[in-house]
């Protein structure tokens, strides 16, 4: 991560953590988050594979 | 009831054949959800995009939730803090779920954006609502379950947002024995319930057409020649209500 | 022939979206693709559960409080005895605190339950259960024999004392008029460090108990275990009620719930817990009337992503 996202990399197990004042992500929170807008963009413009038309 | 009085593969229901309670229940059900409309083996030809996969996404990771739950529930709370296995069955739990949000919440941000409460769909686009409502409590009442020192703050934090509205004196969340009740009972008859009606009423509507769906779509055309008309120029369109 | 525009209303009305679908279908197989999404599901589940596994803190016990952390342990004690604590200022549903309650204008539901879980801090905390010890010391029957008034006076003296004093250390107080309260906090430290308190003050005498309120009210009065949870990223000004211990992802879903406590006017109210949640039931309940909201239910047509969801359909009509 770079630019305005600082880490802040603590003891064992105290977890990462980014942000700037006020606002604080945990890194498994923001990989979640990330996942959902990947996933979202993918489901609009991936093409799904075609299926058998019939009337 | 005799066989021939069981309506066929799509055929009419009998209105005749009902006449008592239980038989005008079996008619109202099989009118609004018959056989082939429950389980179709088709679909609107327009249902070709990933954006259907997410809501069967979170149907399976519900199932892998309450599979990794009862073998946790039959363990006690205390299990999967000391055996290697359970230790690994509570992570199954944690990412299932996890998994759950990601596809429920992917497929209410698609279903928006798809405006799929159309036609009459209201219903469905609240039972989802309120199946994602209950699912972010019964989801608390778990992390309140660890018994560990995550659940320990999260109830000391906690029990001031649920005090200052008045239920903290019966929605105790420092109550381990309260807990266990809602989070293994309660609440997953509640997921469960909502989660099977919006499914239900997903099937009874259908799917929703696209947006921009007319009459003169090739694709809703009786005489249809096939995908041969050229896409016609958009025009405005109106709320039309 | 002409074209009925699809509407965006809720409405079952007679365009395209209320009728049943009478168009060009396409073979699905709705059975198929729960079996597939139960096997993908399944493999994510095992492998990322194999890969990353789940945290599990070992919990906070009031004995690991007094070891680690004496001075606070009890000068937590002392304002337990003076009534000065969190909890003994809560107000419902654990005592009746004058003024204590969180209200929404006129309204206050906090005073709904009325005093349902009642905690008398001095009573439930300290003497109680040092009254439990084979041979309870001494100072309880000086207590015991004191006016409320008195009580309090010895408690919030030595609770100052106690602030004033190097390092909070109960060994550096300066003289004055305490009473028996340093002798009975000095005989609940002895009590937590041995591990008796954790039960005593979970079960009451009981073999059963799956109630942890006064043990955690009492965790919580303290500065160890709030400080603890400061510095695994939990309280509540740390966007805490997303996160997980470690690296693991928490309750993300609740990052609403959780921004509303760190803006205004939600932050510095003192109210803040009360117009938090009736913030979120405003909004969760506007989230599921949005097909009813004219202009929000609109933006699907506005910013027309789903023509790249229908892209297909939209090609070929």
């Amino acid at each position: 991560m770079t630019g305005w996202l600082v880490a802040s990399v603590g003891l064992v197990g105290d977890g990462t953590y980014f942000g700037w004042d006020g606002f604080t992500i945990q890194s498994g929170n923001l990989i979640v988050i990330v996942v959902m807008i990947i996933l979202f963009v993918l489901a609009l413009v991936l093409p799904f594979p075609g299926g058998k038309r019939r009337k | 009831m005799t066989a021939g009085a069981t309506p066929g593969h799509g055929a009419p229901v009998d209105e005749a054949d009902a006449h008592t309670l239980t038989g005008r229940v079996r008619r109202w059900l099989l009118r609004k959800l018959p056989p082939d409309k429950l389980l179709p083996e088709d679909q609107p030809v327009f249902v070709a995009s990933w954006a259907y996969v997410f809501g069967m996404g979170a149907v399976a990771s519900l199932l892998w939730i309450i599979v990794s739950g009862i073998v946790l529930g039959l363990n006690g709370p205390q299990w999967y803090h000391v055996s290697s296995l359970g230790s690994f069955v509570n992570s199954t739990h944690l990412w299932s779920v996890e998994l759950f949000f990601i596809f429920m919440v992917v497929h209410l941000w698609l279903k928006f954006w798809m405006a799929a409460w159309r036609g009459g769909r209201v219903l469905t686009w609240i039972t989802g609502v309120i199946s994602f409502v209950v699912s972010i409590v019964a989801a608390f009442t778990g992390y309140l379950l660890q018994t560990n020192f995550d659940s320990q703050w999260i109830a000391f934090e906690a029990k001031d947002a649920l005090n200052a509205v008045g239920v903290g004196a019966w929605f105790n969340v420092a109550n381990v024995g309260q807990l266990f009740t809602w989070h293994v009972t309660l609440l997953p008859l509640a997921v469960g319930a909502m989660v099977v009606l919006h499914v239900l009423l997903v099937r009874v509507h259908g799917v929703a057409p696209p947006l921009e769906a007319a009459e003169s779509d090739a694709q809703l055309r009786r005489d249809r020649p096939g995908p041969a008309e050229p896409p016609e120029p958009a025009e405005p369109r109106g709320d039309g209500r | 022939m002409t074209r009925k525009s699809s509407s965006i209303s809720w409405r079952n009305t007679d365009d395209v979206a209320s009728r049943p679908w009478t168009g060009s279908v396409r073979e699905y197989d709705l059975i198929k693709e729960l079996i597939i999404g139960v096997v993908v599901v399944g493999l994510l589940v095992l492998g990322v559960s194999a890969i990353f596994g789940s945290p599990d803190e070992p919990s906070v016990s009031l004995k690991a409080w007094a070891t680690a952390a004496p001075s606070d342990f009890v000068g937590t004690a002392a304002k337990e005895l003076a009534g000065t604590s969190d909890t003994a200022g809560y107000g419902p549903p654990y005592n009746s605190t004058p003024d204590a309650t969180q209200k929404i204008g006129p309204v206050d539901l906090q005073s709904l339950s009325g005093v349902r879980l009642p905690v008398d801090t001095a009573s439930d905390f300290v003497i109680t259960p040092l009254s439990t010890l084979p041979s309870p010391p001494e100072a309880l029957a000086r207590w015991a024999a004191a006016t409320d008034q008195q009580r309090s006076s010895w408690a919030a003296a030595y609770s100052d004392a106690l602030a004033a004093a190097p390092d909070n250390d109960p060994a550096k107080v300066a003289g004055g008029d305490y009473g028996p309260v340093p002798a009975l906090t000095g005989a609940l430290l002895d009590m937590a460090r041995q591990g008796s308190l954790d039960g005593v003050l979970q079960n009451g005498g009981n073999f059963y108990n799956m109630d942890y309120t006064r043990s955690l009210l009492f965790l919580g009065d303290g500065g160890y275990f709030p400080d603890l949870a400061a510095s695994q990223h939990l309280s509540g000004d740390q966007w805490g009620v997303m996160n997980e211990t470690g690296d693991t992802p928490g309750q993300s879903w609740l990052w609403l719930f959780s921004l509303l406590y760190q803006i205004e006017p939600f932050k510095s109210a003192p109210n803040a817990d009360a117009i938090v949640v009736v913030a979120m039931l405003v909004l969760t309940a506007l989230l599921a009337l949005l097909p009813f909201i004219p202009g929000l239910r609109s933006l699907p047509r506005m910013i027309p992503l789903h023509r790249l969801i229908w892209k297909d359909y939209y090609r070929n009509r």
